[in-house]
């Protein structure tokens, strides 16, 4: 299992995020997200309520986001659940952040197939400057996580930092694209590789090739 | 003779072309999907079954099989009210190597949208829940879009594309845990729950999502009907071997000069796949070591064993492994294979559940073992313990992590034993000569 701990609860905490409350963007996508499921079964929206919530904190902060107890507190009373219950939840998952996080949550997948194209030299790069693995650099800006396979394995190695992928990277390529957040840019996300698509084999196309200069339609060739 | 372009299924598979309605109906995507539904459910099912198609989820189970066991009357709940059942499509997509779902959601949502209403309709459910992993973060969004403009066009909701049944898509985002892939996890998280695997029986056709009947079909599977419907089972299955029929997303990743996906016919050797798609191996054919040849759930296979082996379910269990997803891992001579395997096992450490004590044990002590192995910190004779323990985790818990946790160290005590021991050998004689 993944080792997982919680902030502690404390009075300060509780000051900071015991009125947590929607926006109005949040407020609706909540009641959008209830919708999806029958009558009476609202707590399955309890995953996609605690990734609002933490999107909501994130905004608040700047940050990625995360759950302070309080915020948990108030999806159950929005879910009407028993608060362990939605613990439960948001211990069990992976993406929810159970400590605050910084600006930039950089997750470099190190499992099997990114390893072997070179998941440590990211890692390295990534030490290189200033991050080390569970922790928050003291600007605030990084926080730096080892995540399990993210199924980008034809484009590896790759990172996620926060809702974008960045792929096929060098240590000089992953330097280029944290340059560029840190400048407050929005680096190019997808594959890094110059003149690469998706995952098409790189240069040269084995199949399929009508399709890139044209919506092909095959059926006048079945 | 190698697949030909007209006849792969997801045209669009790199993204070169919008993955839009208008774009996926140009190229042939809900093009009269009410004459399909038409034809009638056991019509849906029968053609489905001739076409061979196996699940391509990782375990093979026909598909057609699968959607024949939902109920063709509803049960009744303890009111007497008829149950709804529910078809569950899983884009939990997080075995390590596998990553084709991915290309099929963000470029072809709408081959798996429709392929939902079709399914559903074959096995009568009210709706589809589409499963997709948390970490899909853009991809989730693509698919969002993709099922509102389906609802805007009236191809799903009240009398969807015009066939007479009501029928609705919904998308739910895990948050990141490998085991809600397995279907009752995926479920109970559905719920709401912690995605901790339940006990079968009862199994989900009788029993699954909120009491009802529900089939979990992986998305490949559902995505490739509506073709296999329009075409015919005869077409469908006069690719690949008897028995492994069909054509199929190859995710090759690793060692070759070309990491990508590819759609190939079901049965293509090995050295076709890998000359032909990804350039070759990094350093040459002679440069290949092993092949994890299905993600990382199945053992190892060695150069000399893979290398002429049809990519297929048969195929690959004949060499001591399996297809899995198809996602082929590619290991050349420079790679530390002690230390490739025991990722894998770290992996299954952070993704065991908990629920069943050999799995969440077993893969921390498993997984440390194999640390030693990698270093060689170790005694010969904890090779056997270490082979012994992965047969005690295997088959003694609920769902399949346990087995999938175990087979990798197998195929690597089988394969590379060896090395393994040379390592034990080369530190303890180390330290022999640093006594003396």
């Amino acid at each position: 299992m993944a080792d997982r701990y919680l902030e502690p609860d404390s009075p300060e905490l509780r000051a900071r995020w015991g009125n947590f409350a929607w926006t109005q963007k949040w407020a609706d996508k909540a009641k959008a997200a209830i919708a999806r499921y029958p009558e009476g079964r609202q707590r399955s929206a309890v995953m996609a309520l605690l990734d609002y919530a933490q999107r909501q904190v994130g905004e608040e902060t700047n940050t990625q986001g995360w759950l302070p107890i309080p915020v948990i507190e108030f999806v159950a009373r929005e879910l009407d659940m028993p608060v362990v219950r939605v613990l439960e939840v948001a211990t069990f998952y992976f993406m929810y952040n159970l400590v605050p996080v910084g600006r930039f949550h950089v997750q470099v997948c190190g499992t099997t197939p990114c390893m072997l194209r070179g998941s440590d030299d990211i890692m390295t790069a990534c030490e290189k400057r200033g991050m080390h693995v569970g922790h928050t650099t003291d600007d605030g800006l990084w926080t730096l996580t080892e995540v399990e396979c993210m199924g980008n394995c034809a484009s590896a190695p790759m990172v996620q930092i926060n809702d974008d992928n960045y792929e096929d990277l060098t240590p000089e390529r992953l330097d280029a694209v944290l340059d560029a957040l840190a400048r407050g840019e929005t680096p190019q996300p997808g594959t890094q590789e110059p003149g690469r698509h998706t995952v098409e084999p790189a240069g040269a196309l084995s199949t399929l090739s009508a399709m890139v200069d044209e919506n092909h339609d095959y059926r006048g060739e079945w | 003779m190698s697949l030909a372009d007209k006849d792969r299924i997801f045209t669009n598979v790199y993204g070169y072309q919008p993955w839009n309605l208008a774009a996926a109906q140009a190229r042939g995507d809900w093009d009269n999907t009410k004459d399909l539904i038409a034809r009638g459910r056991d019509a849906i099912i029968q053609e489905m079954k001739d076409s061979g198609l196996r699940g391509r989820g990782g375990a093979g189970f026909p598909t057609g099989m699968k959607w024949s066991f939902m109920p063709k009357q509803a049960p009744v709940d303890a009111a007497g009210n008829p149950k709804p059942s529910f078809l569950v499509i899983n884009a939990d997509e997080s075995e390590p190597g596998s990553c084709k779902d991915r290309e099929i959601i963000r470029h072809d949502p709408h081959k798996l949208i429709e392929g939902a209403l079709v399914a559903g309709f074959a096995m009568g459910a009210r709706a589809a829940y589409i499963y997709i992993r948390g970490e899909y973060i853009r991809e989730a969004e693509t698919l969002f879009a993709a099922v509102q403009e389906a609802y805007d066009a009236g191809l799903l909701g009240k009398n969807a594309a015009g066939s007479g049944y009501d029928y609705d898509v919904f998308v739910h985002r895990g948050a990141g845990a490998y085991i809600c892939g397995e279907e009752t996890a995926m479920i109970e998280s559905l719920e709401g729950k912690k995605g901790q695997p339940r006990l079968k029986p009862p199994f989900p056709a009788g029993a699954g999502l909120y009491g009802c009947p529900t089939t979990v079909n992986n998305v490949e599977s559902i995505a490739v009907a509506p073709t296999i419907l329009r075409r015919g089972a005869a077409w469908f299955s006069s690719f690949g071997n008897e028995n492994n029929r069909g054509t199929k997303l190859f995710q090759i990743s690793g060692h070759v000069n070309k990491p990508c996906v590819v759609e190939e016919a079901m049965s293509i050797p090995f050295s076709e796949l890998i000359e032909k798609h990804c350039g070759g191996i990094r350093g040459g054919r002679d440069n290949l070591l092993a092949v994890i040849p299905g993600g990382s759930s199945v053992p190892l296979v060695p150069a000399a064993q893979i290398w002429d082996a049809p990519m297929d379910f048969d195929g690959l269990k004949a060499v001591g492994s399996g297809l899995g997803t198809a996602a082929v891992i590619v290991m050349d001579k420079s790679t530390d294979i002690v230390r490739a395997i025991s990722r894998l096992s770290y992996f299954y450490k952070h993704e065991s559940c908990g629920q069943c004590t050999p799995c969440r044990e077993g893969t921390g002590w498993m997984w440390r073992v194999m640390e030693r192995l990698r270093t060689g910190e170790a005694a010969v004779e904890e090779i056997d313990m270490l082979q012994q323990v992965t047969k005690q985790v295997e088959g003694h818990t609920i769902c399949a992590l346990g087995d999938a946790a175990a087979w990798p160290i197998q195929g690597l005590i089988r394969h590379f034993r060896p090395e393994i021991e040379r390592r034990i050998e080369e530190r303890n004689g180390g330290f022999a000569v640093a006594a003396e």
